[in-house]
C-alpha cells in the first residue's frame, strides 16, 4: 500500500469516527480535529490548522468546510472529497432513514406529538444560535448595529440579504469595526 | 386547537408530488445556489429559498423539518437537505440536495485555500470578514424571528414557554445541546402528547 493510500484510509477512518460525534454541529469538533491533525497524525502545524480554519469560516457554505480543507491539505482533491463524504455520509444515512420512517407515520399520534413538542425547542435553539453568534461577532457598537440593522431589514423588507452581507463587509473593510 | 398549527399535514406536500414537485436538477441547483451565498450560515438562505421564493414548503413544514434536522446528529443544514430532498424524490432527491449543497462550497473553499498566501497579506480581507459575520448574525436573527411568529398566538403560550426556556438555557446558561435535548425536549413532547389527545 502506497503512502497516499494509507493517508486516504486514515482520512476515511478519522472523519467517519468524527461524524458519529457530531451532535450539535461540526464546529464543536474543531478542538478534536486540531488534536488529531496536528498532534496525532502530524498532518500540519498548528498555525496551518488555524489558517485553514479561518479560510473555512470565511467561505460560503455549510459550517463544516474545515473538514474539506484538512482532507485537501493531506491528500489533495481526492482527500478533500473523501473527508467531506466520510464526515457527512453516516449521519446523512441516519437522517434519510429517520425521514422516510417519519413520513410513513405522519398520521400517528406519537409522531404528531413528538413533532409538536420539538418545534418550539428547535426555534429556541435556532434563536439561541443567533444570539451566541452575535455575541461572538459583535465586539464593538458598530458591529452590533450592523447585526441589528441587518435583522430589521431582513425581517421587514425584501432587500436581498447578500446586499446586507456586502454592506457589512464594506463597513468592516473600511476599518470601522 | 393549539397544536393544529404545528400539525400541518404532510399530505399537502405528498399531493403536490405529481404536479409541481421540483425536479432533481432544480433541487440540486436550489441547494447549490444557497450554499454559495451562505456566508456565516446557510439555514437562513434555506428558509428563504424553500419557503419564500420557490414555495416548495410552508413555513410550518420548514420549522418541522428543521426541528427534525436539529435533533439528528450531523450538520443541521446537511440533514435538512437530506430530509427535504428525500421527501420530493426519495434517495436520488436526497443525494441531489446534499451534492448541490456540498459540491460548490468545496470548490470555493479549495480555491480560497490555494490563493490564501496571497490574500492573507491583506488586512482589509480580515476586517471585511468581521463585518460579514456581524451581518450574518443579523440574518440568522431575522430568520429566527420569522420562525417564532406562530409562537406568539394566544393559543400557543405553552410552546412559547418551551422556546423561551430553551433559548435561555443555551444563550444565557450556556447549556450544551445534548443537555437541552435530554432536559427540555421530553417535557415539551410530553405536554404535546397530552394536548394532542
Amino acid at each position: 500500500m502506497s503512502r497516499e493510500d494509507s493517508e486516504l484510509w486514515t482520512i476515511a477512518f478519522t472523519f467517519s469516527y468524527l461524524s458519529m460525534l457530531a451532535v450539535g454541529g461540526v464546529n464543536a469538533l474543531v478542538p478534536e480535529m486540531h488534536r488529531l491533525s496536528v498532534d496525532v497524525y502530524g498532518w500540519m502545524t498548528s498555525t496551518r490548522f488555524t489558517d485553514l480554519f479561518a479560510i473555512a469560516q470565511a467561505s460560503p457554505g455549510p459550517n463544516m468546510m474545515i473538514v474539506t480543507l484538512i482532507g485537501w491539505q493531506v491528500a489533495g482533491v481526492p482527500g478533500a472529497v473523501l473527508a467531506t463524504a466520510c464526515m457527512t455520509l453516516p449521519t446523512s444515512v441516519a437522517a434519510f432513514l429517520v425521514a422516510t420512517t417519519w413520513d410513513r407515520f405522519r398520521e400517528a399520534k406519537w409522531r404528531i406529538a413528538t413533532q409538536s413538542g420539538l418545534v418550539p425547542v428547535a426555534i429556541g435553539l435556532f434563536s439561541a444560535s443567533a444570539f451566541v453568534l452575535a455575541r461572538h461577532a459583535d465586539e464593538t457598537l458598530v458591529a452590533f448595529l450592523i447585526t441589528i440593522a441587518t435583522a430589521a431589514l431582513v425581517y421587514y423588507t425584501k432587500v436581498h440579504p447578500l446586499l446586507l452581507l456586502g454592506a457589512g463587509g464594506a463597513i468592516g473593510a473600511m476599518g470601522l469595526l | 386547537m393549539a397544536y393544529a398549527a404545528f400539525m400541518s399535514s404532510r399530505s399537502d406536500v405528498l399531493d403536490s408530488r405529481s404536479s409541481d414537485r421540483p425536479s432533481l436538477m432544480q433541487i440540486a441547483l436550489g441547494f447549490g445556489g444557497i450554499a454559495i451565498v451562505g456566508f456565516g450560515g446557510v439555514l437562513p438562505w434555506a428558509r428563504r429559498m424553500l419557503v419564500e421564493q420557490r414555495r416548495w414548503m410552508t413555513p410550518s413544514q420548514f420549522s418541522e423539518d428543521l426541528a427534525l434536522s436539529q435533533f439528528l446528529p450531523g450538520p443541521n443544514i446537511v440533514n435538512l437537505s437530506i430530509v427535504v430532498g428525500q421527501r420530493f424524490h426519495g434517495l436520488p432527491g436526497a443525494a441531489a440536495a446534499a451534492i448541490g449543497l456540498l459540491g460548490p462550497p468545496m470548490l470555493i473553499v479549495i480555491l480560497l485555500a490555494s490563493i490564501y498566501g496571497y490574500w492573507n497579506e491583506i488586512a482589509a480581507v480580515h476586517d471585511a470578514m468581521r463585518g460579514v459575520a456581524s451581518a450574518a448574525a443579523g440574518l440568522i436573527l431575522a430568520t429566527a424571528a420569522k420562525m417564532a411568529v406562530p409562537l406568539f398566538r394566544a393559543d400557543a403560550r405553552l410552546q412559547l414557554a418551551f422556546a423561551i426556556i430553551t433559548f435561555l438555557g443555551v444563550a444565557v446558561l450556556g447549556a450544551s445541546l445534548p443537555v437541552v435535548l435530554l432536559a427540555i425536549a421530553p417535557v415539551s413532547v410530553a405536554f404535546a402528547w397530552w394536548r394532542v389527545r
